[in-house]
């Protein structure tokens, strides 16, 4: 066990996860933020654009289904054919709006992502840098003029001028802009706390920055065409589902075609009624073929990327998001994420004829001035237990010991005095050097405290042996429930440490993961997600340190800290800007959120035809086979206005999901036999009943209106 | 509905679960390549086949090749019947003498392309058509191969699911092989000695004329029959010997024969479900889908039963008793053999419509209106209750990666179905053969319905020209014997019995025209062809995936709440496709009937 004093230094923003997320990449909007709405209406429009809309089949069958309509409309009141003229009109002008409705789902995701960018572009000013020439000397030129390769000094003042690499110095630096989060973090050369982000802002010091990113490339130009959706690519799973409905259509398109010709049969051989009109079999068709989800597909996936970045991730593509869905495994760090990051003193046990007072002033004065969190922890200890207060030590001839790899142990000579506390190796050695003997439950106690996953931390005075301070590894609360519902969501969460495996073991039990990996290398790391795949899961893990990167990159989903090193970043396919790996289990949930949503409305777009064809079919032939009138069981009052009900429905519940669309449908981390059941109880016959009231109450409506 | 009746549905139907198993486990073993207890007999009848079409058995084929290898047996086998038919005046075993006289070109096409697709479409009499010679070595032979062709698909397919990161789905030849020499042909031997036992003729003699009572000459037709009768059942081929199929007589002499034809046609679909199981190692998914199977089977049987139970009540209104009574049967007994009666004959119209069988003991064209919805609907789905041997299988799945797609999302996993992903080529060839079908079935039944073809014209010499070489002059729906809604139902039944491969016929329609006989041809190989290639494309693509581990996370593809769902799926994307053409048919001449209208019934030659 490495000693206590090894722990890292304390971080200057403390980015505890259990506190609120600092979201300010979210900037957090209502949902119909006026200025979006706005935006978002205009761009519907733009969108009717045949070119454009041709890339969703579902809806360009819409349109060009509406625009037929329309162009029979104007034979129709030009060559003054009477009678349905009205019944035309609405009929094209809801299918107007049904392609309008879809539209406009797919701009109000994203113009709040265009929004988004908006902000961030303004924050991106054209900064001065100071190049280093390699005779020494220092030119001014504009940011935009780096390249990669370049050497830049910034002092505190300057904003960064491009992404880099810290090669010389340590500053604080404000990262605001990235991240949202005020509190300025630390950055130095060498270790996992290198990298600097071109836009931010030194604070205080000097550093000297290795460029690695040509203009435009930077972070925060690729964050800027993430938010905005400029890259945004269909997802394998969004590809095939369009597959799908595209697929779905065509056949619908089939039944409707030949429609006509059975029903030029049947007109002929019933010798009575008539043959359907095209508004009505373009109305038929439009309420079969799936444009519930058609028109909102596109719109839940850039919703889902949407949602991701409310928590403050950046997910470089769509298929990140997706994949973490699918997550079999999440490696978890111990330290950090399921553990609060450091150890703390709990307990001091007293070896006989020592009494636990003593323990404990000894041990506050050998850790008075070790500003370790362990060592802080000890002196709150021994105040809050036996009333100890911290001494001013000036008043006494005193020596701090500080630790040292070497000796493993720190402490403090004081009035003759000499206080040690460490590893019990290091006391057993110390003690015994000095000529004393180690009372027999020494080592008892040390490995009783070992087995539970704490760590003993030996207290000496000189020659004698005083007691053992147990330090124990805080598991965060709430953490044990999480990894419950990662059970429960059929996600294995697997503890990575570089601790013991006894040690290990102990926390793993404590916090109810399902494995653990002890004294894990990256080499390990990468080996065990490397396993987990050979065995068909996929595996999300979290990392920020350079030797991470291999393993990032081979996870399925690897989200880098936004304090790690450039080489994380670009290794993992996110990069969560608050650098709280606990947000993993958000990413799943998001991922899994977004799978349902595609599900739910696919589900619930194909329930929804079985109103629709009672609707309509009766109202196509009821006057060949005034028989058929025994389906309109939902007793709509003519023909037309049976029709148009239907079509009126078809389009409003387009808009009135447009919400579920982009909220997403509540994900509960319950077993899927359980999700499934209850989605497809809502979504699956839901579908098939929501429609029958639905359409009833418009045609009421359009009877009382005198529409139809 | 009667107890009895509901008694013998219930009784086939624990024939078939108790079938399922062991036949299932059989299959498994042969297609894994392990031994089975047929081994020693047949094993070098096996090898002998492989020697003499010069395969190695160790080679195995990816699905481009194992596709290739079915398509090029499916055309030499075509060309064979095609040519075996054109030439029977000149072969032998014809004692009646038929000749090419008898099977026009497009007559010869259509049988040609409806045994090699396992239809079984027949637009001719085979008593007053056909030579011994072709019915035994083009037709019977045909039987086999369609049905082992079937066989092997719907086994590649399982390969794809049961292999990971495999470059290769199997060998046509090994599994069409195995298929005809470890299944087809044992079964088949058993049964044909069954069925002779109980009356079912297999000679090579003239037909015989007898005297009837009346002092009246009948021709009694004879023929090796209980040999093709077999085949005809356990390949779920069903094309008759006999013009009136499996109500004749000699092809189906009493109740139990028709118990045994019955369990014939569904042994091997129900098998094959337990096969799938076995194979990917997980027999509840073989047993979910054999259960998917019987809860559509059961509830299309009972509602057959039902529907002819209750009858037409129009006959009520007349005076004429329909209902059960200690002497009589009751329900609608028009078209229904009295040796079978209601119930027999609406599990046997189900049976043979859920399996792509489409042998018939009783008329279709005379159920009621629902009653004759069933064996259309059933078509209608694909086939995919039990289904054709292979077909039923590899229908199934289709559905199942569908059912898969739409719904396993709602579990917030990209979807997969035992241990593979379903992915956008899967998706897209599922839909290929969705809409195949669709399209085969709506498109062609909607041109019949509307085309007219012109009258005799004369030429500038006054001569008449031949009129349309296609059909009689004026409407095809001229065809029809019936009009309005029946005669609609007639029309659709055609094209949907020859796309879906099940050959049964609504009758009531005069098929034998070239524009018949070449749109229905059509349909037999859009069906076939663009249902199955698609189906080995997936097949291919799935076996070269890796498996998915299984968690709590991963959509149960087992259990109530997964047959809910592909049995979901199969009725609403069956229904929703088809749903307008059923209420112009079937729905709507329900209705009509229950308001006392029926549609005219003309003479026509029954079964044809």
């Amino acid at each position: 066990m490495s000693s206590v004093a090894s722990a890292p230094p304390p971080r200057l923003s403390n980015q505890d996860s259990t506190s609120l997320l600092p979201n300010k990449l979210a900037r957090s909007r209502p949902l119909f933020d006026p200025e979006i709405v706005r935006r978002a209406i205009l761009d519907s429009f733009r969108k009717l654009n045949p070119f454009t809309l041709a890339k969703n089949p579902v809806m360009f069958v819409v349109e060009v289904g509406a625009a037929l309509v329309t162009l029979f409309l104007l034979r129709d009141a030009f060559s003054k054919a009477q009678g349905s003229l009205a019944f035309e009109l609405q009929i094209s002008l809801w299918l107007w709006f049904t392609v309008l409705f879809a539209n406009f789902a797919e701009a109000m995701a994203e113009a709040r992502g265009k929004a988004q960018a908006d902000t961030l572009r303004k924050t991106k000013t054209d900064s001065i840098a100071k190049r280093l020439l390699s005779s020494g000397k220092v030119e001014t030129i504009s940011g935009s003029k780096l390249r990669a390769g370049d050497i830049v000094i910034a002092e505190a003042g300057d904003i960064i001028a491009g992404d880099g690499e810290v090669i010389e110095g340590i500053a604080t630096v404000d990262e605001s802009v990235i991240t949202g989060e005020s509190a300025p973090v630390i950055r130095e050369s060498g270790g996992d706390r290198s990298a600097v982000t071109g836009g931010t802002r030194v604070l205080s010091d000097q550093i000297k920055i290795r460029i690695t990113s040509n203009p435009g490339e930077t972070f925060l130009d690729k964050m800027i065409a993430l938010v905005e959706g400029a890259e945004r690519q269909k997802t394998p799973n969004e590809i095939a589902l369009n597959i799908l409905i595209a697929g779905l259509t065509l056949i619908f398109l089939l039944a409707v075609a030949t429609l006509h010709p059975f029903a030029v049969y049947a007109v002929s051989s019933a010798g009575s009624g008539m043959v359907p009109t095209i508004a009505v079999l373009v109305s038929l068709l439009v309420c079969l073929i799936p444009t519930t989800i058609g028109g909102l597909l596109s719109a839940i996936g850039i919703a889902g990327m949407d949602r991701v970045m409310q928590h403050n991730v950046l997910a470089m593509s769509g298929k990140a998001v997706e994949a973490s869905g699918d997550v079999n495994t999440l490696l978890l760090d111990k330290t950090g994420t399921i553990t609060l990051g450091n150890r703390q003193a709990v307990e001091f046990i007293a070896f006989s004829g020592v009494t636990e007072q003593e323990l404990a002033d000894a041990a506050q004065l050998s850790s008075l001035a070790d500003e370790t969190p362990e060592g802080r922890s000890i002196v709150v200890l021994a105040k809050e237990k036996y009333g100890l207060r911290g001494r001013e030590v000036a008043e006494h001839e005193a020596h701090f010991i500080p630790f040292s790899a070497y000796s493993r142990m720190s402490g403090v000579d004081i009035d003759g005095r000499l206080l040690r506390k460490g590893a019990s190796g290091a006391i057993a050695k110390f003690v015994q050097e000095l000529g004393g003997t180690l009372p027999a439950s020494f080592e008892q106690v040390s490995d009783r405290i070992s087995r539970t996953g704490g760590t003993p931390l030996a207290v000496a005075d000189g020659p004698r042996a005083l007691g053992i301070i147990h330090l124990k590894d805080i598991v965060k609360g709430g953490m044990k429930e999480r990894i419950g519902q990662l059970r429960r969501m059929g996600i294995r969460s697997v503890m990575i440490t570089g601790d013991n495996p006894l040690t290990a073991a102990a926390i793993a039990s404590e916090a109810g993961v399902d494995d653990f990996l002890a004294q894990a290398t990256p080499a390990d790391k990468l080996e065990y997600i490397k396993r987990e795949q050979g065995e068909g899961r996929l595996v999300a893990m979290t990392g920020d340190g350079t030797n991470d990167a291999p393993a990032l990159a081979q996870a399925d989903v690897g989200v880098a800290m936004n304090t790690g090193t450039m080489a994380a970043k670009e290794a993992g396919n996110m990069v969560d800007l608050d650098s709280n790996p606990t947000k993993l289990i958000e990413i799943v949930a998001i991922g899994k959120q977004l799978l349902i949503t595609r599900g739910a409305l696919t589900t619930f777009s194909i329930a929804n035809d079985v109103a629709k064809y009672f609707a309509i079919i009766p109202a196509m032939f009821m006057a060949t086979y005034p028989a058929l009138a025994r389906f309109n069981i939902m007793g709509l009052h003519t023909p037309q206005s049976a029709v148009l009900a239907a079509v009126i429905f078809n389009a409003l519940i387009i808009i009135a999901l447009v919400p579920l669309a982009l909220r997403g449908v509540k994900y509960r981390p319950v077993g899927a036999a359980a999700l499934l059941r209850r989605n497809v109880l809502i979504y699956g016959i839901g579908g098939i009943i929501v429609p029958f009231p639905g359409i009833w109450l418009i045609d009421q409506l359009l009877a009382m209106l005198h529409l139809a | 509905m009667t107890a009895n009746g509901i008694v013998q549905i219930a009784v086939f139907f624990l024939i078939i679960l108790a079938l399922a198993k062991p036949l299932g486990t059989f299959m498994a073993r042969l297609f894994e390549g392990k031994r089975t207890f047929l081994h020693p007999l047949l094993r070098p009848f096996e090898t002998l086949t492989y020697k003499l079409i010069g395969i190695n058995e160790a080679q195995e084929q990816r699905w481009t090749q194992y596709t290739a290898s079915l398509i090029a047996f499916s055309i030499f086998s075509f060309l064979f019947v095609y040519g075996l038919q054109r030439l029977q005046g000149v072969l032998p075993l014809n004692p009646q003498g038929f000749n090419a006289g008898n099977v026009s070109p497009d007559l010869a096409f259509n049988t040609a392309v409806s045994f090699v697709t396992n239809t079984n479409w027949q637009s001719y009499s085979g008593e007053s058509t056909l030579s011994y010679l072709v019915q035994m070595a083009a037709l019977t032979v045909q039987n086999f191969a369609s049905a082992a062709a079937g066989i092997a698909v719907a086994i590649a397919l399982t390969r794809g699911f049961a292999r990971q990161q495999a470059k290769t789905v199997g060998n046509f030849w090994v599994d069409l092989t195995r298929a005809t020499v470890y299944i087809l042909l044992p079964l088949s031997l058993l049964c044909a000695l069954v069925l002779c036992s109980q009356g079912v003729v297999q000679n090579l003699h003239p037909y015989t004329t007898a005297q009837t009572l009346e002092g009246a000459k009948q021709v009694i037709a004879q023929g090796p029959v209980a040999s093709q009768e077999a085949i005809k059942m356990l390949g779920t081929n069903g094309g008759g010997f006999f013009n009136a199929n499996s109500a004749h007589p000699f092809e189906n002499p009493t109740p139990f024969t028709n118990l045994l034809q019955m369990v014939m046609i569904f042994a091997i679909p129900a098998a094959l479900a337990y096969t799938f199981g076995c194979m990917v190692g997980d027999r509840r998914q073989g047993w979910t889908i054999f259960t998917a199977f019987s809860v559509m089977f059961l509830a299309g049987a009972l509602a057959c039963y039902w529907a002819e139970q209750k009858g037409n009540p129009n006959f009520s209104k007349l005076g004429v008793e329909t209902r059960v009574t200690a002497g009589q049967s009751g329900g609608n007994m028009e078209g229904k053999e009295t040796r079978f009666g209601i119930a027999a004959s609406a599990l046997f119209t189900t049976v043979t419509t859920d399996a792509s069988c489409g042998a018939v003991n009783n008329a279709h064209d005379s159920l009621t209106p629902l009653g004759g919805l069933v064996p259309l609907f059933n078509m209608q789905t694909g086939e995919v209750i039990f289904g054709g041997v292979g077909a039923g299988l590899y229908g199934i799945l289709l559905y199942a990666i569908l059912a898969v797609f739409i719904a396993g999302l709602m579990v917030g996993r990209t979807p997969e179905y035992v241990g593979k992903k379903i992915e956008g080529k899967e998706v897209k060839m599922a839909m290929l053969a969705m809409i195949a079908t669709a399209f085969s079935i709506l498109v062609l039944a909607a041109m019949s319905s509307v085309i007219s073809f012109p009258s005799p014209t004369k030429d500038a010499k006054g001569q008449a020209v031949a009129h349309s070489y296609w059909n009689p002059p004026g409407a095809a729906t001229a065809n029809l014997n019936n009009s309005g809604a029946h005669g609609f139902t007639e029309n659709l039944y055609a094209y949907t019995s020859g796309t879906a491969n099940n050959g049964s016929a609504f009758a009531g329609l005069n098929a034998n025209t070239p524009w018949y006989n070449l749109t229905l041809g059509l349909a037999m190989l859009m069906g076939r062809f663009f249902f199955l290639i698609p189906l080995l494309a997936a097949a291919g693509s799935l076996a070269a995936k890796k498996k998915v581990a299984e968690t709590l996370g991963t959509l149960p593809t087992h259990g109530p709440l997964f047959v809910g769902l592909l049995v979901g799926t199969v009725l609403l994307v069956g229904a929703l496709t088809f749903f307008p053409a059923l209420a112009l048919g079937p729905i709507v001449e329900h209705y009509l009937m229950l308001g006392g209208k029926l549609f005219a019934f003309a003479v026509f030659p029954i079964w044809s």
